[in-house]
Parts: C-alpha cells; structure tokens; sequence
C-alpha cells in the first residue's frame, strides 16, 4: 500500500487555525511532488466544516472525536497523533510550526523514529535526498537539512506557504483511539478576548521606545484596529512594562513573519531585527534618520511619530 | 530535587552571520560565543533561585558539544549549578543531542529537566520535547512560571493569545522563556568557585543520526528603502495598497 502524507489541522471555535490550512497546502504539494495522497487530522470535537478540508486538496480527514482528550497534555497528543499516523500508513506528518506545535511534534518524531525539521520555510527538494530549507540564527539565514530516515516530521512556519484553494470535499473518517491517562490538569486559561494573536498576524503595528510611555499607545492600537492588524512592541517597551509581554518581538521574544510589519519609534536593533527581518514588507516610521532599522525596511518616513501618525491613520480611514 | 539544566553555546546576538567552506559551514572567525540566552536568563537562573530557597536542590548542567563549549559551561557553573557534565561530540542532529541528555537524565535519574524555549543559532525549539519523550515524562513548553509546592508542579506557559496555568508532579521537563526568572551576572566568588566545581566529560551513547545539514543561504539582500517625506503620509498610505499590495 501507498504511503501518504499526514497534515495535523488545529481547530478553535469552530474555524480550522489559517496557519494549519497553509500546512494542508504545504502537505498537499509535498503529496503532489511524491504521487501520493494526503489526508488531514484533526483531533477533538468541533463544529468545523470537516469535509469542506477536501477543497484544500486533502482527500480524508481523519477525526479524533474521544471525549475528555487533554490536548494541553504533549504525552497524549503525540500517542493520538503517532497511533493514527501508523495505522493509517502515513510516513510524512506536517504541522504547522505554532506554539502547541512545538510541544507536541518532536515527541512524533521520536515516537515514529522520524526525522525532523521544524521551522520549513520552503517545499522539500528531492534531487539528493529529502532536502528542506528552514530558518536559522533568528531569520539571518537559511540552512537546508536533509532527512536520512524514512519517515519524516516537518513544521511549516507560519507564513511560509500559501493557502490554496483547489475545489473537492473530504471523505471523514471518524476513529476512535482511546486516549492515555493524562496527569497535567489545565487549572486556567488566561486570553485577551478579541485580541488578533500574533503569531498569527498578517499584519503587524509595532511601538518602540520612540513613543515616549504607554499613554500614547492609542496611535499604534487605532491604525493597528483599521488595518485589522495585531500589536506588538521592542523587549525596551515590555521591560519598561508598557505593554504585555506576549507582544515582545525580536530575538528573546515572538518571531514573526507577517505581509506587512510596521515599525513606530523602533531603532532596529540586530535583536529586534532578528523576530522581524523575514516579514514581507516593512515600514519604518522613525525620526532619527541614521537609525538602522531603515537598512532593513521597504518604506521609511523620516519623521516624529507624532505628527506622522494621526496622518497615516487619517489616510487609512479616507481609503474607506 | 535534583535538577538538569541543558546549556548550549550560540554566537553572540550581534555577531555576522557569514558561511565559509562553499557555504556549509558557519565561519566562526572573530565570533564570540555566548550561553544560549533562554538557557541562561531563564533556565539556569530559575534552578539556581529554587536552591536558594530549598539548599537539599542539586543543580547539574549539561552540554552536548566538543571541547570549544567549556568555556561556555565554566560560564554557566559561575552562575550557580553544582557540577557539569559535558558529552563529548560534534554531531549536531537534534535526535542525537537529544538522546545523550535523554541517557544523562535515565541515568542520574533528575526531576525536572529545563530547557531553553530555543537555540538562538538552530532555533529547532526541539529538544526538550524529544527528551520528554525519551525518558517518558510529562512535557510543557515556553513556560514563563514554574513553582514547587507540596509535591505539585505549577507551571504557566505560553499560548496563542495568552496564557495557560497547569499542574502536574514530577518528573518533568520543561523548555523556559521570558517571565521564568531575571537575568543575572556571574559575581567574582561564582567565578572563583567555578574553576573548582567537577566538569565530568563523558564519551556519547550510540544511537542514530536522523538528520544532517547540507548547507546555508543567506536571504537576498532588500532592495533599499523608499523614503517617503514626512509631510506625505497620505503617500505612504497609497503604495501600501497599490504597490506593495499589503492593505
Ligand atoms: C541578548 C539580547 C537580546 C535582545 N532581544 C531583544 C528582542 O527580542 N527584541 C527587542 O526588541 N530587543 C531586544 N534586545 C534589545 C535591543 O538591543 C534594543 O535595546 C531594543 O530593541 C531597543 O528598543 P527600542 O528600539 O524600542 O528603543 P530605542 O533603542 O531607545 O529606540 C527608540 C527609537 O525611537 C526613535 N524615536 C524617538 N522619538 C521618536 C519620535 N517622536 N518619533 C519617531 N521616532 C522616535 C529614536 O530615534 C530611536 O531610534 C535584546 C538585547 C540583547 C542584548
Ligand atoms: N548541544 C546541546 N547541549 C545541551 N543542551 C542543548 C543543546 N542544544 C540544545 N539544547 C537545549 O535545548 C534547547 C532547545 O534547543 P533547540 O531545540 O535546538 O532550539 C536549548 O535552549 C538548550 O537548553
């Protein structure tokens, strides 16, 4: 029988998460490469359109609906995860590179005895072995790891890969695995209610030191909130706990690949640069002409942020 | 509790990124090497803060790395930490590291096993999980709290939007991030003491090697900025969305 491709697909209240639709993508074009089918997983109850993955290009979606699956538990996830992959005869599983992601896909890899590259930035090459490019030294540079085992685990960095739409509906195939006992027990959940996550931002409004103090964050949350953009800040502006630290890019922070990242009041130091540099377009608004993060931007206005800002928020709200 | 705290070696923050050898291999001329910053500010910190609240916290430190790295784990026994193991190799597939500290923490059977969230060089942000399933533990990534009370682990760690609290019991492993604890600096009595605490080195357990590194890119270079005068913003405004195509 075909080996074939599995794609894990998270879910939140009833919506698929857009980076694991760019995962299926990304898995679906790696199917495509190999001659191979790819299938989706996704674990837990939901009242996501389950075969609706099928327009994406998956050909089966395999639901893992056990009740009371702990899937904060990494231990549970991997057995569920690594279980299905095997009975079901997939040798590729492809995550998408999110925060649970991280704690969950390593344990695959171990669990299948697979290879794996996290961070894939790139479709595999397979002209001298299974080759994939991923980001190193903070999105500086690229490295291209090759996988020597059989079986492989990728996670595709947000961002990384389009989500494509091909038409088709999913044939669901429910299973039932039970699940290990999990000794983690979630106490609670803090979350910024209607707060665009930024990991998964494709638009970003960020604030330096250059703002001054947290009174004046009103100009980064108003353009951020017109361009349905999420907020962010330099680790100057968290550790002066003017904003949350979740919002921290850069080098000990988030790292952040959005279409567009705009930068208010930041010098662009080299571990600032480190969580943005593979942003696809920058703007820099800074009134120090010499500050380097323009070296590193697309567009730049000279200029205090002060007076800038109400101009470019008028100007969004005129293009309606 | 007896506590691990996994250290690797990474470039400066500041340092170039160039590639020599036909692009293969990084070039480490004029580079200086820092304590992978999680490992530090984080990890090792927050194992030395849980000893000085409770002295019977053995704290032993692990680099997986060839001779070059003990410069780097004096570093880190001058911070605090009561000896250090170094296993000697150069083999760089996250599965192999991961297996030697897996083999370290079997056999010197630890508690709690601290990571940093990422090397700031492969930024793999796997090992932790891989040990975690190596020696069959309870595994929690990117916490930013960790306290011991009564037998029970409290852990909050970061998620998507927020923020997690969860308890479990040893042993665990844990990957640490900013909120874990403040950085500190190595004072002159640490320094002093380091030079005599053990540093064990001991030959790599056998095992496979899952990856390999074929080579490295660097990003094309931008194309330059466009400045747009600061009485126009407007402008700025229209090539966003005509140009750039981004709003
Ligand atoms: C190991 C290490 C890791 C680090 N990790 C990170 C990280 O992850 N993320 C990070 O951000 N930093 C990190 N840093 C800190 C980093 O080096 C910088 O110190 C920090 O990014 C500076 O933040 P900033 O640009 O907001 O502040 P500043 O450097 O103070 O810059 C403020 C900028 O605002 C401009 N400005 C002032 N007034 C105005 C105005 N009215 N209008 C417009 N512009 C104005 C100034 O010209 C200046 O360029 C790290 C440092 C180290 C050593
Ligand atoms: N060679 C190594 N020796 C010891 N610990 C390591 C090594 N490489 C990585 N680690 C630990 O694993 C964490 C995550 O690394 P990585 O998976 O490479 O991002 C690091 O922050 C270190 O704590």
């Amino acid at each position: 029988m075909n080996m074939s491709i599995l794609i894990y697909t998270e879910h939140q209240e009833g919506k698929f998460k857009k980076n694991s639709l760019e995962a299926i993508s990304y898995g679906v074009a790696i199917a495509a490469q190999k001659g191979i089918d790819a299938h989706a997983l996704v674990i837990g109850e939901t009242t996501a359109p389950l075969p609706e993955l099928g327009k994406y290009g998956v050909k089966k979606v395999y639901h893992l609906n056990t009740a009371n699956i702990n899937i904060s538990d990494t231990k549970t996830m991997s057995v569920l995860i690594a279980s299905v992959s095997t009975q079901q005869n997939c040798d590729t599983l492809i995550f998408s590179n999110t925060l649970s992601a991280k704690g969950i896909a390593p344990r695959v890899a171990v669990r299948l005895k697979a290879g794996m590259v996290s961070g894939a930035v790139d479709l595999p090459e397979n002209n001298n072995g299974f080759c994939v490019k991923k980001n190193v030294f903070s999105g500086k540079a690229v490295t291209e790891i090759k996988v020597l085992t059989s079986k492989i685990v990728i996670t595709l960095n947000a961002n990384a890969f389009e989500v494509k739409e091909t038409g088709g509906s999913a044939e669901v195939i429910t299973i039932d695995i039970s699940a290990p006992a999990s000794t983690i027990t979630v106490t609670g959940i803090n979350k910024i209610a209607g707060e665009i996550p930024l990991s998964e931002a494709e638009k970003v409004v960020s604030g330096g030191r250059g703002l001054k103090g947290p009174e004046n964050w009103g100009l980064i949350e108003e353009l951020a909130s017109l361009l349905g953009a999420a907020t962010a800040c330099s680790r100057a502006v968290s550790d002066a706990h003017w904003r949350p630290h979740h919002e921290h890019v850069g080098q000990t922070g988030l790292a952040i690949s959005p279409n567009l990242y705009i930068a208010v009041g930041i010098s662009g130091a080299i571990q600032h640069l480190a969580g943005v540099n593979r942003s696809k377009t920058i703007v820099v608004i800074n009134k120090d002409p010499e500050a380097p993060f323009f070296k590193a931007a697309d567009y730049g206005i000279v200029g205090d942020a002060f007076e800038v800002m109400p101009k470019i928020i008028q100007a969004v709200k005129d293009l309606g | 509790m007896k506590i691990l705290v996994c250290i690797s070696r990474t470039p400066d923050t500041t340092a170039k990124i160039a590639f020599t050898d036909n692009n293969t291999k990084f070039a480490t001329d004029g580079v200086q090497w820092i304590i992978n910053p999680y490992d530090e500010w984080y990890a090792l910190v927050r194992a030395i803060e849980l000893k000085e609240k409770d002295a019977s916290v053995i704290i032993h430190l692990i680099t997986v790395g060839n001779s070059e790295t003990e410069p780097i784990i004096r570093k880190a026994l001058a911070l605090g930490g009561d000896e250090a193991i170094r296993v000697n190799t150069d083999n760089q597939d996250p599965f192999y590291i991961a297996s030697q500290i897996a083999a370290v923490v079997k056999e010197g059977g630890y508690d709690l096993v601290l990571t940093g969230k990422e090397t700031i060089d492969y930024n793999g942000s796997s090992i932790g999980a891989m040990v975690a399933e190596l020696t069959d533990t309870n595994y929690i990534s990117l916490a930013t709290k960790f306290e011991f009370e009564h037998g029970k682990a409290i852990i909050c760690r970061e998620i998507e939007g927020g923020e997690e609290v969860a308890e479990t019991t040893l042993p665990l492993t844990l990957s640490c991030q900013k909120g874990m604890a403040e950085a500190r600096i190595p004072n002159m009595r640490g320094i002093m003491a380091a030079r005599t605490k053990p540093l064990k080195v001991i030959d790599p357990v056998t095992v496979d090697t899952y990856t390999e590194t074929v080579g490295f890119l660097l990003p094309p270079p931008k194309a330059g900025v466009k400045l747009i005068p600061a009485d126009t913003p407007e402008l700025l405004v229209k090539l966003l969305r005509e140009e750039a195509k981004v709003i």
